[in-house]
């Protein structure tokens, strides 16, 4: 068995040895990787970690929820084929001109290993990963219309998102390697502040993680706060030159944490006449 | 030997098979796990576990299998985690003593581990019997014994077993929680399309077909564009017996009050039992004969009941209408309503284990019975889906 170069995330992502086990895993067995895990922990930069740890390109695909899986290998521009033939511009009877590859498509055919990112996989129809399953088993496909095969000259390092909007097929499922990225712990957290704040004080920063960690700890927010809220959130502060914070009613810049409305009366709501309600 | 780890995982009902054997086998030969049982974990863990519910279930499996730690053992008092609570720092241990730690074998450990976990009354730092911090028994918290049994979590650097114990994936278990968006996750697979309405969507391929009759000439074809055409009848027993569970019903509710993907919605309250009437509001005003309601609502309609099912036995066999209705009992209303909803549901939010021998078991016979836990309500989303291709 060739060697392969081992993933030990980059200097500016930092991982632990669960996620750089997973994806070594899917680098070896050439499988995709499923992430899941809390909104802003690091899913979609985890593709651009491993893009840089590799070198190569990355090719993202956001999906919609009206993305079909079609798209991503490639779409047939019948329109303007349909609009040339009419108005007589180009050679028509060329169906190659009118094939435009898709994400996927492209990571096929690159010359180089790249990294493909598939973002947000739930976002789309439930059907959706079954339809993928072949091609990215595979690694190949037709295009019916020209009867082309594309093949991956270097299998992509296939990266898959999910929020858990939808529950994904068991049979797509199987075939990932699964990652689900824990909510950083205080430790870890500082490092992460720390490479993207190298120079901010290192009281405002324990202040700040205590703070942050109270309010992730209120059981009635609909959606707590995440590392990259925590990030935002120090960069205002250190804008706007706070050099000490501590969980009160005015919170400065409360709004880089809590995105919600009613998120910002529970959190009034909490700390009115000193009660405070943990989990 | 991971082969029996294997079946450990299915005995938990964690879905993993030859594939999986396959992989794992795949990555032990590549030399992924460093040959070492934490490596070991994370490959394991990465291959086998494929959604964040069964987390929880492989480290329980992990931590039994690979070190023998019984589930029953793990019984700890809240009172001793406390004990634990702020660790000493370890004392270094003398060359004999970690020889004679050394020494004793792992059933020796748990023998009287479970032993002193019967016995213990306090707190003990620095000692060398009891369950404790900073000393040299083999229990307690960020120790070195090899084959020492840690109690309590986030231990300094943790090993594969102590990550397993400490069990933090508890809370994605897919048979105990359910939040709301849990709820909608799974009340989203109860869907289905239609065309209809305007025709404001191109066509494509008709729109080539008929221009290709038309001799080149550009036909345009519309289409009306895909519609969700669900409707579901959401009926909830409220007060008595079901307030324990109000949170429960109370975000399955909002769950489906915020599905989307439904035509229509209508909810309605009824209290242990429907009669002739249920009723649009919490406090049982605004009634709605069922009668009615049967006229009003096709058999294309999905009926969701919400109930505990737990009643005196009369309030189901009896009647409780006025008039020409007072003779009907409650069960043949749930009859009626059962015959005229073929994809029909109830959800229990009563564990399954009390579901024997009352009216529970009556209106089981009535109506397909489902768990209010995310696996029931997926399982009932199929049964309701299913009724769809039996009525075809």
């Amino acid at each position: 068995m060739e060697d392969f170069r081992r993933f030990r995330g980059t200097e500016r992502y930092l991982t632990n040895d669960a996620l750089e086990s997973a994806v070594n895993c899917a680098l070896a067995l050439e499988r995709p990787l499923l992430v899941k895990g809390e909104p802003g922990t690091g899913k979609t930069l985890l593709a651009e970690a491993i893009r840089d740890s590799l070198g190569a390109e990355l090719i993202r695909w956001h999906v919609k929820s009206t993305t079909r899986a079609q798209d991503g290998l490639y779409v047939y521009d019948t329109v303007q084929r349909l609009y040339d033939s009419r108005f007589g511009d180009g050679d028509v009877k060329d169906i190659r001109r009118y094939i435009r590859l898709g994400p996927l498509g492209r990571a096929f055919s690159a010359t180089m290993r790249t990294v493909l990112l598939i973002d947000e996989v739930d976002k789309a129809d439930i059907e959706f990963p079954n339809d993928l399953l072949h091609e990215l088993d595979r690694m190949r496909f037709n295009v019916l219309e020209t009867g082309d095969e594309i093949v991956a000259r270097e299998r992509p390092v296939v990266v898959i998102t999910s929020n858990n909007e939808k529950e994904l097929p068991d049979a797509f499922l199987r075939r990932c390697v699964f990652h689900f990225i824990d909510f950083p712990d205080t430790e870890l957290m500082k490092r992460i502040v720390s490479v993207h704040h190298p120079n901010v004080a290192e009281a405002l920063v324990d202040q700040a993680l205590s703070v942050f960690s109270e309010i992730r700890a209120m059981t009635r927010l609909r959606k707590r706060p995440s590392t990259s809220e925590l990030i935002d959130w120090i960069a205002v502060l250190r804008k706007s030159g706070a050099t000490s914070v501590r969980l009160e009613r005015e919170l400065p810049f409360l709004g880089a944490l809590l995105k919600k409305e009613q998120d910002l009366v529970a959190y009034a709501d909490q700390l009115a006449g000193g009660r405070r309600f943990r989990s | 030997m991971f082969i029996d780890f294997l079946y450990a995982l299915r005995k938990r009902k964690v879905p993993v098979g030859a594939q999986e054997a396959v992989a794992v086998a795949h990555a032990l030969v590549l030399g992924l796990h460093d040959s070492s049982l934490d490596g070991f974990y994370n490959v394991a863990r990465a291959l086998m576990v494929h959604s964040e519910a069964h987390l929880d279930d492989f480290d329980v499996a992990f931590a039994e299998h690979f070190r023998g730690v019984y589930a029953d053992a793990k019984q700890i008092t809240d009172e001793m985690l406390e004990w634990l609570r702020d660790p000493k720092p370890r004392r270094e241990l003398t060359p004999e003593e970690r020889a004679m730690i050394e020494a004793m074998d792992l059933e020796e450990v748990q023998k009287l581990f479970e032993q002193r976990l019967r016995e213990q009354r306090e707190r003990h730092d620095g000692g060398s019997k009891w369950i404790g911090t900073g000393g040299t028994s083999p229990f307690g918290r960020g120790g070195y014994h090899p084959s020492g049994i840690n109690v309590g979590g986030s231990a300094g650097s943790r090993s594969a077993i102590q990550s397993a114990d400490a069990r933090k994936y508890r809370p994605y278990r897919s048979d105990v929680v359910l939040d709301v968006r849990q709820i909608e996750v799974a009340l989203r697979k109860l869907r289905g399309f239609v065309r209809e309405g305007g025709e404001r969507e191109l066509d494509i391929d008709a729109t080539i077909d008929e221009t290709a009759r038309n001799a080149g000439e550009l036909e345009v074809v519309t289409r009306p564009p895909h519609r969700p055409n669900v409707r579901v009848v959401l009926m909830m027993d409220v007060g008595g017996s079901m307030d324990p569970y109000v949170q429960l019903v109370s975000q399955l509710f909002s769950a489906a009050k915020r599905a989307t993907h439904w035509k229509e919605l209508r909810t309605y309250y009824f209290h242990n039992c429907v009669y002739g009437r249920v009723y649009r509001t919490e406090g049982f005003q605004d009634p709605v004969s069922v009668r009615q309601l049967l006229r009003e609502c096709g058999s294309h309609y999905k009926l969701v009941m919400v109930g505990d099912a737990l009643m005196a036995p009369y309030e189901l066999l009896g009647s409780s209408g006025y008039g020409e209705e007072a003779q009907i009992a409650g069960i043949t209303w749930l009859g009626t309503m059962r015959d005229h909803f073929p994809r029909s549901v109830w959800l229990n939010p009563e564990s399954p284990r009390d579901w024997r021998g009352n009216t529970v078991e009556a209106i089981a016979s009535v109506f397909p019975m489902f768990a209010l836990t995310l696996d029931g309500l997926s399982e009932a989303v199929r049964e309701l889906t299913r009724g769809a291709a039996r009525l075809k």
